[in-house]
């Protein structure tokens, strides 16, 4: 397989996950917003685009005015935000055409049709009437897009890229989320432990798609270390940051076995791992839970990085 | 239903309105279906080449970036007698080709015999001085071949163009089959078509049947070179290396090794042994061509020469689409094959010849004039269809430098019928059938191209202008 080709599904993989978690994040944003008021509301928004790293840019445009509607449109589709969820749309169907000979007609059909519909949906500005219909829309696609690899793509090195561009950006988004989220309910270390804002963590979970599960797992209790369990070390669940290991780790040892030798990379992995088995959530919290995330995205950038390098992505 | 205009020779309707032999089993189907129906297929062909992305790029056109080739889905039906008699003519066509291209680049046995004139070699850009005395690995030099073909009567098929350097449009003839075939099942257990479906096999094969000599006796690798996903005709790039399980490879991701070009794997570099270019002569190699080129390998010409790689279509076929070559095919064809040409070229002026220069520009309103060189459409005049100021800024450019042009009599091409919303309504079509070349034979796929011009009366088929494109059936014995 072409290093280009592999650098394209790497990339196609990464950003529908991307597209997809930007956009649970501004699902349980706007849920947030529905239930405050006005100026609650915009500090949901807030804490919104900070998440997603694009205070600076928004800033830029328009000021501290955080209204629902700007920051929708901001995150879904303005070309003043590189990052949008089109653009991301835009940017998985061209690393798809790119790829297009080594993935599956279903799976480039998915593709492209997840283009299509968005380019339809977000052509014009969107609504907050229209907002639930468009984001439904955006996480429907990646199932069918996902659903189409799983039915249709032979386990070979192809999908294993695939596998690992959507594991990396997984990973780094339940670490960002629960990074920011974290520090924007406690604004102090020695909140933690405190009775806190139920709602609030609700929407941590939420945003990672997990409300429902913790729920179940833990008759309701809604606890900050629990929660940061939960999202860390919880194998279990598919977006925590140990569910994401425990998949590159298989994806990265069936390179080794195809390829016939492990690298660089395999050795990043292993320490990732293995940490990711040994801690416990008490020592994460003792050192911090900040400074392990921060630690956390660090190493997982720099093991992309390293794949890439690799793999001959590039030249 | 409607017989076609009188003029032109109708490929469905006899000019008494009855169906031609060849459309009979399609009539019959056809007069059964309501036509709401039909109407609506053609709406779903068109969701169904969206959504799976069979898009041209047309150059020059920033907000449609992507575009559909409109389908017509009124096939394009051929009698397997008459493919019998088309076949046999392609192939001494492009017999003829080869071995013309191989004289060409050798001893020019042609010019010294004085049956080409010399001229038309020297400062002619798509004669390749590189390629002199080389002869290209297993002797072909047009793996693929695109033959344009037009129709004017019951018997009358003449060649309007040979494209001997990359003809592009076969994934069109597989998609429009498959989107038949997908629409209308029922269609094809009723009237009997011969297979278009293995073309990909085929080409793979003979492909892999010209081997460089440095080629080990693994399995042959072969790849797809394109210029990437902004040109034109990406979309069959990816659509043929997928179809032949090849790897499609850019420029940047080949260079030399060990006297090999060699493709950047997730494994390291792998030599190629086959490679199937959709990047004209000009890009391919910066090093001996077009020095600004980023789409090439820079010295892949020394590679090839050296035995290191195959190039399919070889460097320098392209001389063979000189339209101005192009008028001496009749005598190509007899002095490299002793036989009359079974395929007839459509009558050409010369306008680098002053009685020819003459009576075109006095006749010019009823001819096409086109470039030497050109393509796809670009750069043409159509007499009839063209104002008065047209033909005189043409003119102006015809008389300032004729030896850049042919001039052809305007054609009554046949015409098949399209659906149109009152029904089926006749317009004009060409044929490219596409042909392909090993040492061991030529293959001629049962069937090619049809483009359709889908304004009422136009002759202009091309893609880039606007054209539409049938499937097109051969009839199974």
């Amino acid at each position: 397989m072409l290093g280009r080709s592999a650098n394209g599904i790497f990339w196609l993989f990464r950003s529908l996950e991307r597209a997809e978690n930007t956009a649970r994040l501004v699902e349980a944003g706007f849920r947030m917003a529905l239930t405050r008021d006005a100026r609650d509301a915009s500090d949901e928004w807030r804490s919104v685009v900070v998440t997603l790293g694009l205070r600076p840019l928004y800033e830029a445009k328009f000021g501290s005015d955080y209204a629902g509607h700007n920051v929708i449109n901001f995150i879904l589709r303005d070309r003043d935000n590189p990052g949008n969820v089109l653009a991301m749309c835009e940017l998985a169907r061209t690393n798809a055409r790119m790829v297009r000979a080594g993935i599956t007609r279903e799976v480039w059909e998915s593709v492209n049709d997840s283009w299509l519909r968005m380019r339809d949906l977000l052509a014009r500005p969107v609504t907050e009437t229209r907002l639930g219909a468009v984001l439904d829309t955006i996480r429907r696609q990646s199932t069918q897009v996902r659903g189409a690899m799983e039915g249709t793509m032979l386990r070979n090195e192809i999908y294993n890229f695939a596998r690992i561009g959507s594991f990396i950006e997984r990973a780094d988004n339940t670490a960002r989320i629960l990074d920011v989220k974290y520090y924007v309910l406690l604004p102090s270390i020695s909140y933690v432990g405190s009775s806190l804002d139920n709602v609030q963590w609700e929407n941590v979970l939420r945003s990672l798609a997990g409300e429902r599960a913790y729920r179940w797992l833990n008759a309701g209790r809604m606890e900050a270390r629990g929660i940061a369990e939960f999202l860390i070390l919880d194998s279990r669940f598919p977006r925590s940051l140990a569910f994401c290991y425990g998949k590159l780790r298989s994806n990265l040892a069936h390179l080794a076995r195809e390829y016939g030798c492990e690298t660089d990379a395999h050795a990043i992995l292993r320490e990732a791992d293995c940490d990711l088995h040994t801690i416990t959530i008490d020592a994460i919290f003792e050192q911090g839970l900040h400074e392990y995330i921060a630690k956390f995205i660090s190493r997982n950038t720099r093991l992309a990085n390293q794949i890439q390098y690799d793999y001959r992505f590039i030249d | 239903m409607k017989a076609a205009s009188p003029s032109s020779y109708d490929e469905m309707f006899a000019a008494d309105g009855s169906v031609r032999p060849a459309y009979r089993g399609y009539e019959e189907w056809y007069a059964g279906q309501p036509a709401d129906l039909l109407r609506r297929k053609g709406t779903e062909a068109e969701a169904f080449f969206r959504r799976t992305g069979i898009t041209f790029n047309v150059y020059g056109s920033e907000d449609a970036e992507e575009r559909l080739i409109p389908f017509d889905m009124v096939p394009r039906i051929i009698t397997a007698h008459q493919w019998r008699r088309l076949s046999r003519g392609i192939e001494q066509r492009v017999r003829a080709l080869n071995a013309f291209l191989h004289d060409l680049y050798h001893r020019q046995e042609i010019v010294r015999s004085g049956r080409l004139p010399a001229r038309l070699l020297e400062k002619n850009p798509a004669f390749l001085p590189q390629m002199v005395g080389f002869t290209p690995p297993g002797g072909v030099y047009t793996h693929i071949v695109g033959i344009d073909l037009v129709r004017t009567g019951e018997d009358d098929f003449m060649v309007l163009e040979d494209n001997a350097r990359t003809p592009s449009g076969v994934s069109y003839m597989l998609e429009n089959r498959e989107t038949m075939m997908a629409m209308f099942p029922e269609l094809f257990t009723r009237v009997r078509v011969r297979e278009v479906s293995d073309y990909p096999r085929r080409l793979a094969r003979s492909l892999a049947a010209c081997l460089p000599p440095a080629a080990k006796g693994h399995q042959p690798v072969v790849a797809v070179l394109t210029p990437g996903i902004y040109n034109s005709a990406y979309f069959e790039h990816a659509f043929l290396a997928d179809q032949m399980g090849a790897e499609l490879v850019e420029g940047s991701d080949l260079r030399i090794e060990n006297g090999r070009i060699a493709m950047r794997t997730t494994q390291g570099y792998q030599p190629i042994d086959v490679l199937y270019r959709r990047v004209d002569d000009d890009y391919l190699d910066p090093l001996t061509f077009n020095p600004e080129s980023q789409l090439g390998v820079s010295g892949i010409m020394d590679v090839y020469r050296a035995g290191g790689i195959t190039i399919a279509n070889a460097p320098g076929t392209g001389i063979a689409d000189d339209k101005a070559i192009y008028s001496f095919m009749p005598e190509i064809v007899e002095f490299y094959t002793g036989e009359k040409p079974i395929l007839p070229n459509v009558p050409t002026w010369r306008c680098s010849e002053p009685d020819a220069l003459k009576y075109v520009l006095e006749n010019l309103a009823d001819l096409v004039v086109k470039e030497v060189h050109g393509s796809g459409g670009y750069g043409m005049l159509i007499g009839p269809t063209s104002s008065k100021k047209e033909i005189a800024a043409f003119a102006a450019k015809l008389a300032a430098r004729p030896h850049n042009y042919i001039a052809q009599p305007t054609l009554s091409l046949s015409t098949v019928p399209i659906l149109g919303r009152a029904g089926l309504t006749p317009r004009h079509v060409d044929l490219r059938p596409f042909v392909l070349v090993s040492p061991g034979g030529i293959d001629i796929t049962p069937g090619g191209l049809t483009r359709v011009a889908l304004k009422k009366g136009s002759l202009v088929v091309n893609s880039s202008q606007g054209g539409g494109t049938k499937d097109s059936w051969v009839l199974d014995d």
